[in-house]
């Protein structure tokens, strides 16, 4: 272990988000309460701040499913959840870990600017199948290059991935817009961004929808990262160091090696989402200084979730509506889109104090971590209960 | 490289640095009693938007620095509450705060602001007799104020930075912030409060980001914008690791990451124009990244820093 | 035999201290059950009692970091209620924990001042003074400026009885204080104990050995599965012989289990019998499986490493290695192990090189290491048991192919591993954080312990456990050894080390300062050996 290496590893072995070895029943109404009351208290309080704001948080709500769901507007809601989604299914690869990929918005915003970038001229000179593949495994490229340098650092050095991700995101920005602004700047036209890929060269919709394939890719992406983080050699390891590194250690996982594996697959994941939102039919180009920030509305349905890629659909679901309807209801209700951000801020908060009470109902009143109530547990234990068992 | 060029670079690497060190050495205490504020972005900003207001309304920096510092208190009660009391994952709850932190203060101001964007007046500043004759370091040029010429808030800050030295040295509390950074269950056992060690340290980062937003509201920017803070909060943090918790090492690193974050004035001062607006702006986070990379090896870190504490368990 | 009615007691002998009916319940388990103890003033008294009988509970209580459920709580007659460590060292009463509290990285002056709130500053003069006065109370030498982290093993205990007595304290209690003294350490606190009890200190005493509680005991009290089952006052200690002294303790303590625990090395005194069995192992003990040759490891963080260190471990042989926690002993097995690699040197399987082989190479070869780090090394516990078992073969045939697992096949094996290791587990889906401390560490034997393994690396293998999980282990060991295999057993127990290993290995400070024969004498000489090199070290 490199000196330089945080202790931050440490506590979070403590398995925040473990199952308690409750039974069947009362295992799933636990965990459908530990889901859906933290949402529910942040539209509440959430409507509270709204009407601190002059706004009618009912009539809000109501616009919420309005524009997000009724009338079609589902189609549109499920065209955002794309890139969401497989940011989350990105999240959930490295989170599973314990691997702090905070850098989602530099990946992703270098990416998108590489795929807006490269896109118009690729579509028209090559077969247009052929080019849609080549832009994401560009923009999966992108993002997993850029993810790899913080990865790296973790790994060689023990650098703190939290601040390096972190940076690198400002520092991916940066660029990226740099790149928007100079290379990939639309020579047409003055306002900083990319050429407009023409409708016709987008991706082509689901047939009788006007959602686009790449729910399709994100999909799969959702069943092929599930599969493999339940299913294979690969994902257990990734719990096992995501446990514990000393235990990872010790029954010989290659720890460099994950932790570099875990951070390249979680950026070719989100520069992928990139590419679905760049190439999705009601885009087309990037602008400068306006690239959206999805990951960081996205973290806590990640936890909710409980890092399970099948668990995580319905969660990016509701905040696809949610976002979707949401820009629309805001704009009605002259707020700023950024009221979402204090939703999400508050379901994370909600969602961490629920854990809190519901770990203290199981002990029956004392309160102890969970991987420390473990081992408080068992040396009390009489001999003769030890037999019993 | 004229003397224009020089006095900004100090100049700016003042102005930048200021809120840097304020919220840095909030850090540093936290750190020292074991806990981590990954919401230091967020009570930067809530504590930037908070003396935006004061200063405003109260028509006076000091309301404004000191609504800053309340705002600042409230993300770190959060905190406190949360992690220190209940011993909720501290990484998570931070996230949470940042995220909170940021949509708040967007909503806030666009609600109130938008269409005004009412700016405050220049700060006062505080020159020293004499010693703001000083070429370079002294005597103010183009507007820019080089050491000697800073708001008194500055002064009393590089003071603050002694007396925490002091404190960390010398005096109880600080050998109990060391404690419960090193070894909680024995400060435990010797009979001091854990909880209430971390929560007094918690809160005083708070207090000192909010302070440092603010300042970076009425004092650098003038006014105040959603994500004022740029990712500032989370440099502080770097700042008081890579200072190992001394605060004059925490003066010193933030005067240097001041300086990378206003570099593009001074360039500009120098007549260099051709960089590009966005590679500048990357500047101080390379300088993170490799600052990180350098001198990581030496960052001593208390053994519980981000453990939290909960009596009787082994 | 229970605790005599103190009737027409006059002021002076009324107990300093006085736990009445003592009751603390956890989820699961009743840790005491309506115990009663005292203390005297000028009086050493001894608890007794196995791992898991509840005495750490009590000294819990005791000390402040416990609330009991119920009973009272008597300082000099009078009750109180202690709800907190300042509450307790206010009432005078003061404790040193079996794992330390002292705090590495400061000096022992700054570990004695913490906790003193009276002022805002630091009071160095007079806490200086303060430790004089009691180091010369004790009749040691205790250096200020020292790092607690630089100090031996002996003076750190010392420190810690200096800390506990600071505030001025009528009772001192001491919770396992020799689990890792060498026996020269353990005369020295004799010494240090004897004195205290002469200046009218009174002495709680925790231990699980029987003849320390022999030897230092003014009174003893035997604690059995969370209660308080008989007491042997001063007249009957002096009255009666040890033998039955002995046996009539034995039999406090084990109840039915009686006899067979009368094995156990903490209960015995002389060696004899443990002689016979030495020779005759020692004869059947073969050609080097494995060596280390002139090994060196880095330190990391906190841990040091080893320096040239040079070993040998023959076929049917269990060799030991014995020192105070903290020597080097975790890169020493970890270099064995494969989780790092040397510096320089090399190490030698059946002789064939294996420095540069992986955790997995080593492990299919036959090379296999039971860590002491039972919930943050060994086992992963949110895990189910199942895949514990067999988390060292993620990703290899048969039990993963092609990278997808073989769920059936590893129900199976593990199904057979759980009866064959006697685990005693709901089902093996179980997650293996709720098991008990013993059923983990079968897990984990039954992990490292199957398809044949060769050379095992065992570290504290019994810490914590009942005696009947420790008897079980230490037989797993011989038999691994007798059968072909051969184990090396790091432990910081000296009496579990020659109770069953052939030859001794004493480190210290990350060198091996010398590998002893198991027999008569052997205890001392290993203390010798470890006092020799601290003695080296300081000079130095």
């Amino acid at each position: 272990m490199s000196d330089a290496q945080l202790p931050i590893e440490a506590p979070l072995r403590q398995a925040r988000f473990q199952d308690t070895g409750l039974r069947w029943g009362s295992r799933l109404a636990d965990v459908v309460i530990r889901s859906i009351v933290p949402v529910v208290l942040a539209l509440v309080a959430g409507g509270i701040l709204l009407l601190a704001l002059g706004v009618n948080p009912l009539t809000f709500y109501s616009d919420v499913w309005k524009y997000g769901v009724s009338d079609g507007n589902w189609q549109q809601s499920a065209v955002t959840m794309v890139p969401l989604l497989l940011i989350a299914v990105g999240l959930i690869v490295v989170f599973r870990a314990n691997l702090w990929n905070l850098g989602y918005n530099g990946q992703f915003a270098l990416a998108a600017a590489f795929v807006a970038g490269f896109g118009p001229s690729l579509v028209q000179d090559v077969p247009l199948w052929f080019a849609f593949v080549l832009l994401f495994l560009l923009a999966a490229a992108v993002g997993a290059g850029w993810a790899f340098v913080p990865g790296f650092l973790k790994a060689r050095y023990g650098t703190n991935e939290i601040i390096t991700t972190l940076m690198m995101s400002f520092i991916g920005i940066d660029l990226a817009d740099y790149l928007i602004k100079g290379q990939f700047q639309d020579p047409a036209i003055q306002t900083p961004q990319t050429e407009a890929i023409p409708l016709d060269k987008l991706l082509p919709p689901i047939p009788g929808t006007s959602i686009d394939v790449s729910l399709l890719v994100a999909f799969t992406a959702v069943l092929v990262v599930h599969y493999v983080l339940t299913r294979t050699a690969f994902g257990l390891r990734l719990h096992v160091l995501g446990a514990n590194p000393k235990a990872a250690r010790h029954v010989g996982i290659k720890l460099p090696q994950l932790t570099i594996a875990a951070f390249v697959i979680s950026g070719a994941l989100i520069g992928m989402a990139a590419a679905a939102y760049v190439l999705s039919p009601f885009w087309g180009y990037v602008r400068a200084d306006q690239i959206p920030t999805y990951g960081d509305s996205i973290i806590p349905f990640v936890f909710l979730a409980r890092l399970n890629a099948l668990a995580v659909v319905p969660f990016v679901a509701f905040y696809a509506v949610l976002s979707t309807g949401g820009d629309f209801a805001a704009s009605q209700a002259n707020l700023p889109t950024d009221f979402l951000l204090v939703l999400v801020g508050l379901i994370l908060l909600f969602m961490t104090i629920i854990e809190y009470l519901g770990r203290r109902r199981e002990l029956g009143g004392s309160y102890v971590p969970a991987g420390l109530r473990q081992s408080l547990r068992s040396p009390l234990r009489k001999p003769a209960e030890a037999e019993a068992e | 490289m004229s003397q224009l060029f020089w006095t900004t670079v100090i100049a700016g690497g003042l102005l930048a640095g200021t809120p840097l060190m304020f919220t840095a050495l909030g850090e540093s205490i936290s750190e020292r009693a074991g806990v981590l504020n990954i919401g230091l972005e967020g009570m930067m900003l809530v504590g930037a938007y908070c003396g935006y207001l004061g200063a405003h309304y109260g028509h006076s920096i000091w309301v404004g620095y000191l609504t800053g510092i309340l705002g600042g208190m409230s993300g770190a009660l959060i905190m406190a509450v949360l992690c220190v009391r209940l011993g909720l994952d501290q990484i998570v709850v931070g996230i949470a705060i940042t995220l909170a932190g940021e949509g708040i203060t967007s909503v806030l101001y666009q609600n109130q602001f938008s269409s005004t964007q009412p700016r405050l007046g220049a700060a006062p500043s505080n020159p020293i007799p004499l010693l703001d004759q000083i070429p370079i370091l002294g005597k103010p040029v183009n507007g820019q104020a080089p050491l000697f010429s800073q708001p008194l808030i500055v002064y009393l800050g590089l003071a603050f930075a002694a007396v925490l030295a002091w404190i960390f040295r010398s005096t109880n509390i600080g050998l109990n912030l060391r404690a419960a950074g090193e070894k909680p269950e024995a400060l435990d056992a010797a009979g001091v409060s854990v909880v209430a060690t971390r929560t007094f340290a918690v809160l005083s980062t708070g207090a000192l980001a909010g302070l440092g937003g603010a300042y970076l509201s009425i004092v650098g920017a003038g006014g105040f914008q959603p994500f004022l803070t740029q990712g500032q909060g989370f440099m502080a943090i770097v700042i008081a690791m890579l200072a190992r918790g001394r605060p004059l090492g925490v003066v010193v690193a933030s005067f240097f990451f001041g300086i990378t974050i206003s570099l593009g004035t001074a360039l500009q001062a120098a007549g260099v124009t051709d960089i590009p607006d966005n590679l500048i702006h990357a500047l101080p986070f390379v300088a993170i990244i490799l600052a990180l990379i350098l001198f990581a090896r030496r960052s001593y870190l208390p053994p519980a820093l981000a453990l939290p504490y909960v009596r009787g368990a082994r | 035999m229970s605790p005599s009615p103190r009737e027409g007691e006059t002021v002076n002998d009324a107990p300093l201290v006085e736990l009445v009916g003592i009751s603390k319940a956890y989820p699961g388990v009743l840790a005491n059950d309506d115990v009663t103890l005292s203390v005297r003033r000028g009086e050493v008294h001894c608890l007794l009692g196995e791992n898991g009988a509840g005495k750490s509970t009590l000294i819990g209580i005791l000390s402040g970091l416990v609330r009991p459920d119920s009973g009272r709580i008597r300082i000099d007659g009078r009750d109180v209620s202690i709800d907190s460590p300042r509450q307790a060292l206010a009432h005078g009463i003061g404790t040193v924990y079996q794992h330390s509290t002292l705090i590495p990285e400061l000096t022992v002056l700054e570990n004695l001042m913490l906790g003193d709130t009276r002022s805002l500053r630091l009071d160095s003069a007079g806490a200086g003074k303060r430790l004089r006065e009691l180091a010369d109370q004790l009749a040691v030498e205790i250096d200020p400026h020292e790092k607690a982290l630089d100090l031996a093993l002996g003076r750190q205990q010392q420190v810690e009885i200096v800390k506990a007595l600071w505030r001025g304290s009528r009772v001192l209690v001491l919770d396992e204080p020799t689990s890792m003294l060498t026996p020269q350490a353990f005369s020295e606190l004799e010494r240090v104990v004897v004195r205290l009890k002469e200046q009218g200190q009174g002495i709680i005493f925790i231990t699980h050995k029987l003849h320390e509680a022999l030897s230092l005991g003014d009174r003893i009290s035997v604690l059995r599965q969370g209660r308080f089952v008989g007491e042997l006052d001063k007249q009957q200690l002096e009255s009666t012989s040890v033998d039955d002294l002995r046996s009539t303790i034995v039999r406090l303590m084990f109840g039915d289990e009686a006899p067979a625990a009368a094995d156990a090395a903490e209960l015995r005194e002389d060696i004899t019998q443990i002689e016979q069995e030495h020779d005759r192992r020692r004869a059947a003990v073969g050609e080097t499986v494995l060596e280390l040759d002139d090994v060196s490891v880095a330190g990391s963080g906190t841990e040091i490493g080893i320096e040239h260190v040079s070993l040998r471990l023959g076929l049917q042989e269990i060799l030991g290695v014995a020192g105070v926690d903290g020597n080097g002993q975790q890169a020493l097995a970890e270099v064995v192990a494969g989780q790092r690699h040397p510096t320089s040197g090399e190490i030698r399987f059946f002789d064939a090189p294996i420095t540069r082989l992986s955790v997995h190479a080593r492990q299919k070869l036959g090379l296999r290491y039971v860590t002491d780090d039972r919930l943050g090394e060994g086992t992963v516990p949110p895990l189910s048991v199942s895949l514990n078992l067999f988390l060292k073969r993620i990703g290899h045939r048969p039990f993963w192919k092609f990278g997808r697992l073989q769920k059936r096949l590893v129900d199976r094996k593990a199904g057979e591993l759980v009866k064959e290791f006697d685990v005693r587990t709901p089902s093996i889906s179980t997650r293996a954080g709720t098991l008990s401390g013993g059923n983990i560490q079968k897990v984990m034997l039954a992990r490292e312990l199957s398809f044949e393994p060769k050379v095992v690396i065992f570290n504290k293998p019994t810490y914590g456990l009942d005696l009947k999980t420790t008897t079980t282990v230490r037989n797993t060991i011989r038999e691994l050894a007798d059968g072909g295999g051969a184990a090396l057993v790091i432990s910081t127990d000296l009496d579990e080390l020659i109770e069953i290993c052939d030859r001794i290995a004493v480190i210290s400070r990350g060198r091996l300062v010398g590998v002893v024969e198991n027999g008569r004498g052997v205890a001392e000489e290993i203390g010798t050996l470890m006092v020799g090199a601290e003695t080296m070290e300081a000079a130095a």
